[in-house]
Formats: C-alpha cells, structure tokens, sequence
C-alpha cells in the first residue's frame, strides 16, 4: 500500500508516524515524492533534449547561418538548387548509401547471428566456446581499433576488394553481427530445453523442431535484433568513414563530419541530420510496434518493449 | 499409449540422434565462425604484422611480415619513444586522453545515475513518458548531437548570446577554438545515452520489496539508498562506466568537431591521423594494437560480469 502510494507520488506529507499521534514533518516523511530528483531529471532531459530541437529547427532556417534563426523554409531541403539536400549530388547520395549499407548489412548480418546463436548454444565444444568468446570480443572491442584492423586488411591483405561499399558491408556486418548473436542466445537460455524435448518425444525432427517450434519463440528476438543492426547502422560512423572510398559510398554521418569539419557547415547540414533523425525515429517506432504486435501473447510491458528494442534487455 | 514413447526410442537409437543433430548445429554455428576468423581473427594478425613489418622505403609504404620469425620491432620502438622518452609528443596526448576520459565519464555517472535512478523508482505512471524521453537520444545519431553542439557553442550562437545578455561574460567566447571543456562536454554528451540506459536497466531490475524491507526495519530514505540500493547497483554501475569508457578511449571525431585545435588531440587522433600519413601507417597499427592490450583487460571483465549476472537473471 505504502509503496503504491510513493510510487504515484500522491502520498503528500501526511503519512502517520509509528506512534500514531505525531504528524510527521515533510522532509521527515519517508515516502514523500523526491521533487529534487525529478526536478533533476527534468533539467537532464531539457540540457539532453532542446539542442536537438534547435538544430532541427536550424535546417529550417531560411538564411545561410547554423547560429541566427532567420524564419522557416524547405529552402534546404529542395528548395535551393544548388546546396540543398535534394540539389547538391554529395548530399543526396549519402542517403540513399546509409540506406543501402543498412539494408545490406541488416540482411546478411541477421541470419549469420542467428544461425550462430543457435549452433554455439547446442553444440557445446571447445571450437564453440572459444568463438563465442571471440563474437564476444567483437562486440566490445572499441570501434577505431576495429576499424583499423578493417582498414588494413583491405588495403593490405584483402587488396581485391579495396576500400568502398563492399568492404563498408563487410565491416559493418563483422561489426553488428554479435547483436543478433547475444540477444538471440539469451532468449534461448529464457526458452530453456523443454520445449524441444517436446517436440522430440512428440516425434518432430531436428529441422522440423527449430522450424515449428523454436523459430515461433525466437521471432521477436530476431526482430528486435534486426532494428538494432539496422539503426545501428544508420548511427555508425567509425568504420564507414575509414573505409569509404568516394562521394558515390560515403554515407549521411561521414558526409555531416568531413564537411563541417572541413569548415563548409550549413543548415544543409542540419537538413541532412534531420533526415537521419526521422529514418531512425521511424525505424525505432516500428521496432517498437513490431515488437509489441510480435509478443502480445506474453505480457511484455511496453516499458520493457522500449528498452529491448534500444539493446538494454539482453 | 503408453507404448509409443519405447516404440520411438527403439526407432531412432539416441546415439545415433545425438549425432546427427551434433552436425546439424555444427552445421548452423559455421557461417558465423567462418565470418569471424576471416573477417576478425585475420584482420588482427594482419595489423601485427604490418605493425612488426617493414617500411617500403621508397614508396614510404609498409610491407606486412606474416611469419613472426622475421619481424621487426621498428615500429614498436618508435612508439614507445614517442610516448615515454625525453621530449615526446604523445606522452602528452596519453595523458590528456586518461584525463578527459576520467573526467567525462565520471561526470556521465554522476549526472546520469540519478536520472536513472528517478525513473526507475519514482516515475510511478509516467514511467513509459520518461522512458521514451530518456532513450530518445540514443536514436539520434552521434553527429547530429554533435551538431546541434556546434550550432549552439558557435561565437554568434545562442550559449553566447544568453551569457552576454545575462552579463556573465561582456565579449563572446570562442567556444570551438579549442577548449577541453567543450570537447569533455562533447564527450559526456555524446555518450551518456548508453550510461543511463544500463543503469536503468539495472536499477529497474532491483526488487522493490528489498527496499521496503529496508525501510520497515528502521531505515530512512539515505540509509536504504545507501545500504540497499547502492550496493545493488554496484554491477550496473561498473558495466555502464566501461560501455562508455571503451568507445571514448578510441574517440577521435568529438574533438575533431568540437575543437580541431592540436592542443585537445587524443589517442584516437594520434591513430587516425597515422593510418592517413604515408610512412606512420605501422606506426599506427602497433599503437592501435597496443590500446587494445590496455583495454582488453576491462574488455575480458565486462564480458565476464555481464555473463555472471546474465546466469544469475535466468
């Protein structure tokens, strides 16, 4: 009852002392509702949040200036001929090169992970622990190292393939591929065996064990880790920009970096990062339906459907 | 009935059951292991041996040496001097890299942990509202955040504007021009996303009723934080320091963005800046392969925590 009551925040100041006589004091309640916190947390979410919103509405902006609002336009967008997102070839490749790459990456990644998740979780060995391990490694490894260990191999070792979009999809599959692996063995440890012992006793073969049972259990999981690729993707900057080769492969973060770092910033910048931000939000609310609609048989609390398809539940 | 369960044992003897499904995992597992030696293991052996190999003097290109019988520690002795002998350069930039990291990270903490903290205990029904707000920045891409930083820190941006008018500072400060406080503000802003979605997770994870037991037996609200919860979230804490520590240790586009100015450069730059200068490529691979043997043993410690609790939460 108590802690309904502080969770709601409607406990006020009157809760009773043990004694039963003596009001307690505000700051001596114990289940008064944390308004510094919250105030805290507000001032976060304003100093996280509102930067955001500026830059935004920056790529609006009618005049030349990423600092003075000068009024609203599509001006960079389309509406200039010459810099804007849809006018200006470097600009407008790099969207559709972020997609490509997701897409690509996504589409290999995902079954790779998948099929490796439920090898290595039954097939107990040493070759299996150690490259679990080494999938483990791939995940945390920080990104710059990896990606110059990428951008060696294919300038020096790999020198068929050169840098480009091909080595971009490589390393980007390398890099995400440890998603759907986790996540998709950590459901497998939630399922737990007896679901297969069923259907083995029941008379199911191996394959058509994981294909009318597991794979109905696992589609969530997989979904989840596919939206994670997928957005992570569209965010990855490290190894697309060291293995990029030209403008026809260089993607929206690059493009954002190598040309406000190279002094020629602009609201078509921010146009090109606004552009980002919906394809992400996009993908993330359908991460978030899809989710949702894929285990709503299974009480998953949307809360709890926010921070899987984020990567915090595995 | 019950005839039919000896009846499929003596059908398929398991022996040879075992077996067979033994080569199917095997089977699902090869995909993703061959992936990983050729396209992880490989490229990491070919970063040693360019950075044990030799230097093309007259194309100033290095040569990869695979067999370690003949490899060169050229490029390792360079390093070395360059960071601890007399009058080096990158001694320096170590140092500098430790202290931004030290200070932007336990920054995160401190402003994250109790905005995580809040939300997980006290949001009570506007939880999902938080929550949504909370894990927002984490589908905004890195370089849009950045962005919106370089907008607002721009000498006629708004951060100066405020502080003139409030009379705070009388002329505007050059905020871009190299100052340590915008490249660690860069470096807390960009990656306090992760942080606080960890310890979120965490924290959520923490049994309510542990803390109404603390607090019927006599606790009062900082005593349970204390003794309870904080001792709890002793996992979350280190786990999320070291998912923002790792990939700020090989960050080289925050200050590139935020600064420019050589007196903020970073580990990562140092790296970046070699694998793009003809002659110094092994120079970087050695450096690159010698950051990761500092960090492998945080690396080997967060895949083991996060397997133990993972155990544990099953």
């Amino acid at each position: 009852m108590t802690s309904v009551t502080a969770r709601t925040g409607t406990s006020g100041a009157t809760t009773q002392a043990a004694g039963g006589s003596e009001r307690l004091r505000p700051w001596r309640n114990p289940w008064r509702h944390p308004w510094f916190l919250e105030g805290f947390t507000w001032l976060y979410l304003l100093w996280s949040l509102a930067p955001i919103a500026i830059a935004v509405l920056f790529s609006f902006n009618k005049g030349k200036s990423q600092a003075t609002y000068q009024g609203l336009s599509w001006r960079w967008y389309w509406g200039d001929a010459v810099n804007s997102v849809w006018h200006n070839p470097q600009l407008q490749s790099s969207v559709f090169t972020t997609l490509k790459l997701s897409a690509y990456a996504t589409l290999i990644a995902v079954p790779i992970g998948v099929a490796f998740a439920l090898g290595i979780n039954r097939w107990r060995s040493k070759i299996s622990a150690s490259f679990n391990f080494v999938m483990i490694l791939s995940f945390v490894v920080p990104e710059l190292i990896f990606g110059v260990a990428m951008f060696f191999v294919f300038t020096k070792l790999f020198t068929g393939i050169q840098l480009g979009l091909l080595a971009e999809i490589l390393g980007l599959v390398t890099w995400n591929v440890s998603w759907p692996a986790i996540i998709v063995q950590a459901r497998l440890v939630g399922i737990g065996r007896q679901y297969e012992e069923a259907a083995a006793d029941l008379g199911a073969t191996q394959w058509q064990t994981m294909r009318r049972v597991m794979m109905p259990l696992l589609w969530p999981a997989i979904f989840a880790s596919a939206i994670l690729v997928f957005s992570g993707v569209i965010d990855d900057f490290v190894i697309v920009d060291l293995l990029s080769s030209n403008a026809s492969n260089t993607p929206m973060s690059v493009i954002i970096y190598s040309t406000q770092h190279g002094g020629n910033g602009g609201p078509a910048l921010n146009a090109l990062a606004t552009i980002m931000l919906v394809m992400s939000f996009i993908v993330a609310g359908l991460g978030f339906l899809g989710y949702r609609f894929m285990t709503r048989g299974q009480r998953v609390a949307g809360e709890q459907a926010l921070t899987t398809i984020a990567g915090a539940e595995y | 009935m019950a005839t039919r369960m000896p009846q499929l044992r003596t059908d398929r003897p398991p022996d040879d059951s075992g077996r067979q499904s033994r080569r199917f995992w095997i089977l699902l597992a090869a995909p993703g292991i061959l992936w990983l030696a050729i396209l992880f293991i490989v490229p990491f052996y070919a970063v040693l041996a360019i950075g044990e190999g030799k230097l093309n003097k007259l194309f100033e290109s290095p040569v990869a040496v695979y067999n370690p019988l003949h490899w060169s520690s050229a490029n390792l002795s360079n390093v070395w001097r360059d960071i601890f002998g007399a009058g080096s350069f990158a001694g320096p930039i170590v140092v500098r890299t430790i202290a931004y990291v030290a200070i932007a990270s336990a920054l995160c903490l401190v402003i994250g942990y109790p905005a995580a903290y809040f939300v997980s205990r006290f949001a009570g029904r506007r939880k999902a509202l938080f929550l949504v707000l909370l894990i927002a920045p984490f589908w905004i891409s890195y370089m849009m955040r950045m962005l919106a930083w370089i907008d607002l820190l721009q000498t006629g941006g708004y951060v100066n504007k405020v502080l003139t008018s409030l009379h705070i500072i009388s002329t505007p400060i050059n905020w871009l021009g190299g100052h340590s406080f915008t490249v660690i503000l860069g470096l807390v802003y960009g990656y306090i996303p992760y942080l606080i979605l960890v310890l979120y997770a965490g924290l959520d994870r923490i049994d309510p009723s542990l803390l109404e037991a603390g607090r019927d037996l006599g606790l009062g609200r900082l005593k349970t934080f204390v003794r309870v919860t904080l001792p709890l979230s002793r996992q979350p804490i280190l786990t999320g320091m070291l998912i923002t520590v790792l990939p700020m240790v090989g960050d080289y586009f925050t200050n590139q963005l935020l600064s420019g100015a050589p007196n903020t450069s970073m580990i990562g730059n140092l790296i970046e800046g070699q694998l793009s200068t003809p002659g110094l490529e092994g120079q970087g691979a050695i450096l690159s392969l010698l950051l990761l043997l500092v960090l492998l043993g945080p690396m080997i410690y967060y895949v083991v925590a996060t397997n133990r609790s993972s155990r544990e939460a099953s």
